[in-house]
Formats: structure tokens, C-alpha cells, sequence
């Protein structure tokens, strides 16, 4: 695969292990954040962290849709496809995402409700067609790479005049979570000089949400807080390379944007679809993440031009109040306060199959990739030093 | 055989006041399950008409056979895939294929089939003569008959056009003793070619996926290549093919059973570019796609040269390749070292997201 | 979920849709949020849409720029 394989190539690989070794001063612990659940994958699928030194250290970050939808939104979605004779279209990650008591998409579909899983919101709009005397509703999640398609979907919808479609908007922005995370690494009330006392040492900056947006929306991070970040591709040598890109800054005192990522990201990004996502939504004034609480200006409603497919407007669902598992510890994982093993559930009753809340059900959550791909590393640790 | 001598059998064909069944326009209705003439035309011009062997032809509820000596192995499968139809097969190859197969797996020879058929109400009789023609080809090429079946319908909307039903019977040759508790530490893991050709095959068919691709479905009788492999190497110590769930599930069920780990290679693991190129898009891990065509062998390591050069010598086996190597490992863990150098585990729990894939 | 690849446009239809083409598997996508596509072009697709077109010679000095480091610390130069 062009464009891909190169980007995976072992010797190459090698090399940047060897680069990154020699550049980490010995003495001290780096601590990056990979903001993105691509990235989270990227790391464990490949087991790059096999070849970075031990005082490197990944945290993962709350990048992944999936793992900060609040149970509330879930529990909403759930009840669309059960309260109203909705053709509920998901993408598939979200079918097996817990709400209150547990109930999912998947549940609910066994129990008769019509839920679909879809590759595209293309799909999603065929279906409307294709069944005009039925409501369809899409399932709208993701960061503002996913974003776009879901404008065009509704204006397309416009277009066709669609009566039976609408979509239950979930999308949420980047730079504010990561202005959420920086927050809650900085001491209460610290003025801005004593910011750079944050935990994290920088970002690696999500990949395709840049393709978006650009390198100019990250500019905030690195002047407020003085933390670099380094845009990086999904392929196992972007990461490698973004992560050696922030050694280097980190050792040098210095706090950039760099674009590693740049033969798919440009500073001012896809400048038609931001225009596109700008005519068809617009900002909530909050929005509750997992994990995260409440984060001011995060996320994105339909506009009133656009009200027709609003599915939070035409449909009344009544929804539990949301609850979610005392010891469930995704808020301080999403965070990248603790550890997936931190947790008391993980392993136990919270496992890929059962799983408990977010972080174990998108593939890309960290418990779900430490689970699948890393717990392994653990024990043969354990065992070493033992 | 040893039965005693029977007399000669009764001309087939239309029985007086019936009229042929319409296996271009025809369409299977409740009357065709209901135990009556329509039923019995059914069975008699389609099921026997081509399955057509001894046993099936004297059109008793049940077979009776003697088999050689040895141990007797017997299996049973169920058949659901959507589409009935895909590229490189049929849910009746599928089904022969399959039961075949799973007799392979234990090291047996396999000898007679059984099919039970769920249609639903309205099925097109000429898919369901496709599909049976499909299954009698199958059959003969694997050397097997398909001896008693079973046949049923359900109203409209209680079935989805068809399920197939089957159980198989072979016999184990001497010498012989495949079972999935028998891996050992030191042991090397071979497969006979590329995987997850049959799950993107299925996929491509899927109508909310819509891709194009000329991957086929790799469906197929692996008896007489397991032959060979035998006759090259009679100790092999288990046998599996990774059908739902891929390497990925079958590699854990045997490290569990057997109480051992295994490490893979991810550059050995043979997988068609196209394959590899569908589950990018898909965001698919080619390790849990479903095969239909495929084995894991598992032997002791002074044999793998000697086993691999068996199965690439076999047409079936050309791509055939040592894959990983059996580990002593308490927690049973399967991991593989990526192709970047990295170690990644192999679970068994994220499962194929993708339904009716068999 | 931001899963995203590259592949090759092979035809470009008129209603905004393209073929694209990965190792020989072909997927009919959307190129309303792209402008400027031609045939041969990389573009990245998400969720059956081509979010943004792939610049080969960007690509080509990303790689090369890996090689370099991994050369660096072979010569014992610092990076």
C-alpha cells in the first residue's frame, strides 16, 4: 500500500529508536500525551513503546469519541431506538458503548430496535431514501475530522428535500479538550507565568482532525502553556519521529507547533470543510465529556437553519438519570492522571467483552489497547523483576 | 459395504398426476416441509436427483453403513452466511467444505455427510438447485457422499432464505492423534496460505459496505492435503482451521487448551495485498477475518521443514509458511512480534464485528 | 476512529463521487470536501469521504528525513 507501507518499514524504524535513544537525556522522565485514539492504536498494534527508552513515557490521551461520550448521550441514543420507530444508523464503535445500567445499541437491537451500522453518513442518507415512510436518524460522533461528512450529509439532505432524516449531533473539538487537560494539570488558580509546570512535557498532535483544522488552532497550547506539540501521522514512524521531534524540543526549552504530519496537513487546513462545518453547526455553550466534565465551548449543535435535522429537536425521549459505575476510573484515565491497571475493575469485571465504561469499548480507548495489545508487557515486567 | 443384496430400485421420475418441479420460476412453499407428495417431489428430483449415491438413493429416513476400522470421528456444523451466494462459493460448498474439514482437523478421512435444510416460505427454487447442484460437486470432489438429510420450511419472514445443517462422519488412520491440547513449548505453527481471503470475499457483498475487489473466497476441501501432511509427518500434534474469529481466536483456544504461549511473526503471516488493503479500509485486523480454505498445523520443530515442504508441494499448500513457534507460558498469551520489531499480544476477545460471516 | 488512509483516485464520477483504488480493492467515495482532485491523485479517506489531498513530495521528504536520523546516530554526529 503506497503511501503506507513505507511508513511501517522496520529498518527505518530502528534508525528513530536509535535517534530517539541517544537524544533522551538519561536522567530525566519525558511524559507525552498522544492526544488521539488513532495514535493510542498506532502505539499499541505496532508495539512501538517496545522500542523507546524506558524514561519516555506515553500517556494516553481522551482522543477517542467513543470513550468521552457521556453516558447521558448514550442512554439518549439508546432510547431513540427504542422509544420512536427510528432507523437508528451508527457507525459501528458505538454499538457496544455502555449508557446507564449497561444498555446499549446492541441491546437494544436484540430486543427488536432497528439500528443499523453504517460505514458513512452516505449510507445513512441512502437508507432515508430508500425508506421514505420511516424516520432515519444518524448517530453523529467524532472529533473534526468526522465532522465535516456529517455537513454534508445534512446539506445534502437539504438538497434532496429529505423530510425523514435528521441526525443527533455529538461532535466535539479538539483544542478544547486539550485546553481541559492542560487545565487540569495546572495548579488551581496559577497565574499564566507558572503554567509550565504541567505534568505532560508536549503533545503528539491528532493527525487527521489537523488535516481539518490546521496548525494554527495548536499555536494557544505552545505559547499559554509553553508545551510543544508535533503533529503526527498515524503510521508507526510518524509517531516515532513526532515523539523524537518533541525530545528534541523539550531538551532545547523550546515550546512549537511542528508539522510532522505534512504531506496531508497544511497550517491553514481543508478551508472547505471548516466552511461547510461553519454554515451547518455551531458551538454549544458546554458540553459534558467523559471524564472530563463539563468543558466550556467543546462541542457542536445543529444550526436553526438546519433545524429540520435536528433529531434533538423532533424527538422527546425520556432517559434515566445517567449513572455511571463508582469505580469506573476513565475520567482520570481520559485525563491521563492514572493507568488503565490503576483501575479496580479493569481486568475483572471490566474487560473487552464486558465492558464497563468507555475506555474498554472503542478499540482505541487506553484500557481497551492496553487490554488487547499491552497487558501482556506488564506481567512479563512483574515477572522480570521479581 | 456388507449389506445384504436389496432388490434393484425403483424408477425415478414424475409419479402420475404430478408435474415437474419448476426449478426456474418455482418458488419453495409450506407445502414443500409439510411431510406430504410436494415434499417427497422435492427431495426425490432435487436432493437425491443430485446428491445421488447408494445409500441416499434407497430414500430411508436414516444410513446405514459400516466404515473401516479405526476410530470413528464425527462432527456437526450449522450453516447461516449472508449472502447465500459470494464470490468463490455458495452456502452449499460452504456447508461440504466445512463438515469436511472439521473431520479433517481431528485427522480423520471423511466418508459420509448428513444436510438438513431450513428454507424459508417463497425461496426461489432455482437458488435452492444452485445450491444443492453447488453441494453435490463439493461432494464428489471431496470424495465424500452425502448420505441422509432433512428438510423443512418456516413461513415468510421466520427464516432468511436458507439454513444448512450437517454433521459429518470419517475415520482416523492408526498412528494418528490430532487434538488441540497436545501443543508443546518448542513446537512451530504453520498455515497452509493467506488468510482472511473468505471474510473480505463476504464483505465485499455486504450491501452498507459496498467495495469492489477480486478476492474470492478461499473455500475448500482440505482432506487430501491433510493426507499428505500426514504421510509426511504422522505426529503432528494439533490441527485446526481458523474460521470465525480468524488465527487470532483459534490460536488462543489452543494455547488455552494445551496451557501454552505462542509468538508469531507478523512477517511470516502470509496475507494477500488486497486482503490487507480491504481491512485498512474497513479498520479490520486480517488475524480475526474468518477462512474457509485455511489450517493451522502445530508439530514438533525438528519436523516443521519437513511438514512445510509437504504442503507447499500440495496445490492447496503453496503459500504455506511457519508462522510462530509454541512457547512455555503459564497466562497461555498470544503475542506477536510486529513487523516494526515491536511485541503486540494477539486476543481472542476483540471479536469479528462482522455478522453471518459462515 | 479518525481512522483514515490513503488511496488512488482511479475515475472520477460527475455527482462529487470518485473511485479510489488501495492494492486493488475499490471503493466508491465522496469528493465534496476536497476541490482539485484529479485522476493519479492520493487523496486521505475517513468514513467514505476524501478529507484532504496527499502531497507525494511532502511524503518523499518525510522519508527521507527518517533515514537521516536513523544515519545520524550511526555516524556518532549529534542529530
Amino acid at each position: 500500500m503506497k503511501y503506507v507501507e513505507e511508513f511501517r518499514d522496520a529498518e527505518l524504524a530502528k534508525g528513530l529508536a536509535a535517534a530517539i535513544k541517544a537524544e533522551a537525556a538519561p536522567d530525566r522522565i519525558y511524559k507525552f500525551m498522544e492526544f488521539c485514539g488513532g495514535h493510542t492504536h498506532a502505539l499499541a498494534r505496532y508495539g512501538v513503546e517496545d522500542l523507546l527508552p524506558k524514561n519516555v513515557h506515553m500517556i494516553h490521551g481522551p482522543g477517542c469519541p467513543v470513550c468521552v461520550l457521556p453516558v447521558g448521550r448514550v442512554d439518549e441514543a439508546v432510547a431513540l431506538a427504542t422509544q420512536h420507530d427510528v432507523i437508528l444508523c451508527t457507525y459501528a464503535d458505538l454499538m457496544r458503548v455502555p449508557g446507564t445500567k449497561y444498555e446499549s445499541l446492541i441491546k437494544a437491537r436484540s430486543k427488536g430496535a432497528d439500528v443499523r451500522m453504517v460505514y458513512s453518513t452516505i449510507d445513512a442518507l441512502n437508507i432515508a431514501q430508500d425508506n421514505p415512510d420511516r424516520e432515519v436518524v444518524f448517530f453523529a460522533i467524532g472529533f473534526e475530522t468526522t465532522t465535516p461528512p456529517t455537513a454534508v450529509a445534512i446539506k445534502q439532505a437539504q438538497k434532496l428535500g429529505l423530510n425523514n432524516f435528521s441526525v443527533y449531533c455529538n461532535h466535539v473539538l479538539t483544542p478544547a479538550a486539550m485546553r481541559a487537560i492542560l487545565g487540569a494539570h495546572t495548579p488551581e488558580g496559577a497565574p499564566p507565568q507558572e503554567r509550565n509546570h504541567v505534568v505532560l512535557d508536549g503533545f503528539v498532535g491528532p493527525a487527521h482532525v489537523s488535516a481539518v483544522i490546521g496548525t494554527e488552532p495548536y499555536e494557544e497550547f505552545t505559547r499559554d502553556y509553553q508545551k510543544p506539540v508535533v503533529i503526527a501521522g498515524f503510521e508507526p514512524l510518524d509517531v516515532m519521529q513526532s515523539i523524537l521531534q518533541l525530545i528534541r524540543q523539550t531538551n532545547d526549552g523550546r515550546a512549537d507547533v511542528e508539522n510532522e504530519y505534512a504531506r496531508a496537513v497544511t497550517p491553514d487546513g481543508n478551508v472547505k470543510a471548516q466552511k461547510l462545518v461553519d454554515e451547518v453547526f455551531e458551538v454549544r455553550d458546554e458540553f459534558s465529556w467523559r471524564g472530563l466534565g463539563a468543558v466550556p465551548l467543546s462541542a457542536l449543535k445543529i444550526r436553526t437553519a438546519f433545524a429540520a435535522f435536528d433529531a434533538e429537536l423532533r424527538f422527546n425521549v425520556d432517559v434515566p438519570d445517567p449513572k455511571e459505575n463508582k469505580l469506573c476510573e476513565c475520567g482520570p484515565i481520559l485525563r491521563g492522571e492514572k493507568n488503565p491497571v490503576d483501575c479496580s475493575l479493569f481486568g475483572t469485571s471490566c474487560t473487552p467483552d464486558n465492558p464497563m465504561g468507555a475506555c474498554m469499548v472503542s478499540s482505541e480507548g487506553a484500557c481497551a489497547a492496553h487490554w488487547t495489545y499491552g497487558r501482556f508487557r506488564t506481567e512479563l515486567e512483574l515477572e522480570d523483576s521479581a | 459395504m456388507n449389506a445384504p443384496d436389496r432388490p434393484p430400485q425403483k424408477p425415478r421420475g414424475n409419479k402420475p398426476g404430478s408435474r415437474p418441479l419448476d426449478l426456474k420460476n418455482g418458488r419453495v412453499d409450506m407445502s414443500h416441509g409439510a411431510g406430504g407428495r410436494a415434499m417427497a417431489q422435492l427431495i426425490e428430483d432435487l436432493f437425491v436427483g443430485e446428491f445421488d449415491n447408494e445409500l441416499l438413493n434407497r430414500e430411508h429416513d436414516a444410513a446405514m453403513f459400516n466404515l473401516p476400522p479405526g476410530r470413528v470421528v464425527m462432527s456437526t456444523d450449522s450453516f447461516v452466511i449472508s449472502p447465500l451466494f459470494f464470490p468463490g462459493g455458495d452456502i452449499g460448498s460452504l456447508a461440504v467444505h466445512g463438515t469436511v474439514n472439521d473431520l479433517s482437523m481431528a485427522g480423520a478421512k471423511p466418508y459420509y455427510l448428513t444436510a438438513g435444510f431450513i428454507i424459508e416460505e417463497g425461496f426461489p427454487l432455482s437458488d435452492l438447485a444452485e445450491i444443492v447442484k453447488s453441494m453435490a460437486a463439493a461432494a464428489k470432489d471431496a470424495g465424500v457422499s452425502i448420505v441422509t438429510g432433512d428438510t423443512k420450511v418456516v413461513e415468510r419472514g421466520h427464516g432468511d432464505g436458507v439454513f444448512i445443517n450437517t454433521a459429518g462422519v470419517g475415520v482416523v488412520r492408526d498412528g494418528v492423534d490430532v487434538c488441540g491440547d497436545l501443543a508443546q513449548p518448542g513446537d512451530k505453527i504453520l498455515v497452509n496460505g493467506t488468510l482472511g481471503d473468505h471474510g473480505v470475499a463476504v464483505m465485499s457483498k455486504r450491501e452498507n459496505l459496498s467495495f469492489t475487489t477480486a478476492i474470492e473466497s478461499d473455500s475448500q476441501d482440505l482432506g487430501d492435503l491433510v493426507s499428505d501432511m500426514l504421510d509426511a509427518v504422522p505426529d503432528i500434534h494439533v490441527l485446526r482451521d481458523p474460521t470465525r474469529g480468524g488465527l487470532a481466536a483459534t490460536l488462543n483456544e489452543i494455547a488455552h487448551q494445551s496451557g501454552v504461549g505462542i509468538e508469531l511473526s507478523e512477517d511470516a503471516i502470509p496475507v494477500r495485498p488486497e486482503v490487507k488493503s480491504a481491512c485498512e479500509l474497513l479498520g479490520l485486523d486480517p488475524l480475526y477475518v474468518a477462512n474457509e480454505g485455511k489450517l493451522i498445523a502445530i508439530c514438533p520443530a525438528d519436523k516443521a521443514d519437513a511438514l512445510l515442504a509437504a504442503m507447499q508441494t500440495h496445490p492447496k499448500g503453496k503459500d504455506a509458511a511457519i508462522v510462530g513457534e509454541v512457547l512455555q507460558d503459564a497466562r497461555c498469551f498470544v503475542r506477536m512480534k510486529t513487523q516494526l520489531g515491536g511485541t503486540r499480544m494477539v486476543d481472542w476477545l476483540a471479536g469479528e464485528q462482522l455478522p453471518r460471516i459462515c | 476512529m479518525c481512522h483514515a488512509i490513503p488511496a488512488k483516485v482511479l475515475a472520477l464520477g460527475d455527482d462529487g463521487m470518485a473511485d479510489v483504488e488501495l492494492e486493488g480493492v475499490i471503493k466508491e467515495v465522496s469528493l465534496d470536501l476536497v476541490d482539485g482532485v484529479e485522476l493519479g491523485d492520493y487523496v486521505i479517506l475517513h468514513v467514505g469521504y476524501a478529507l484532504a489531498k496527499l502531497d507525494p513530495e511532502e511524503a518523499q521528504k518525510t522519508l527521507k528525513l527518517f533515514a537521516e536520523m536513523g544515519a545520524a546516530v550511526n555516524d556518532g554526529a549529534p542529530a
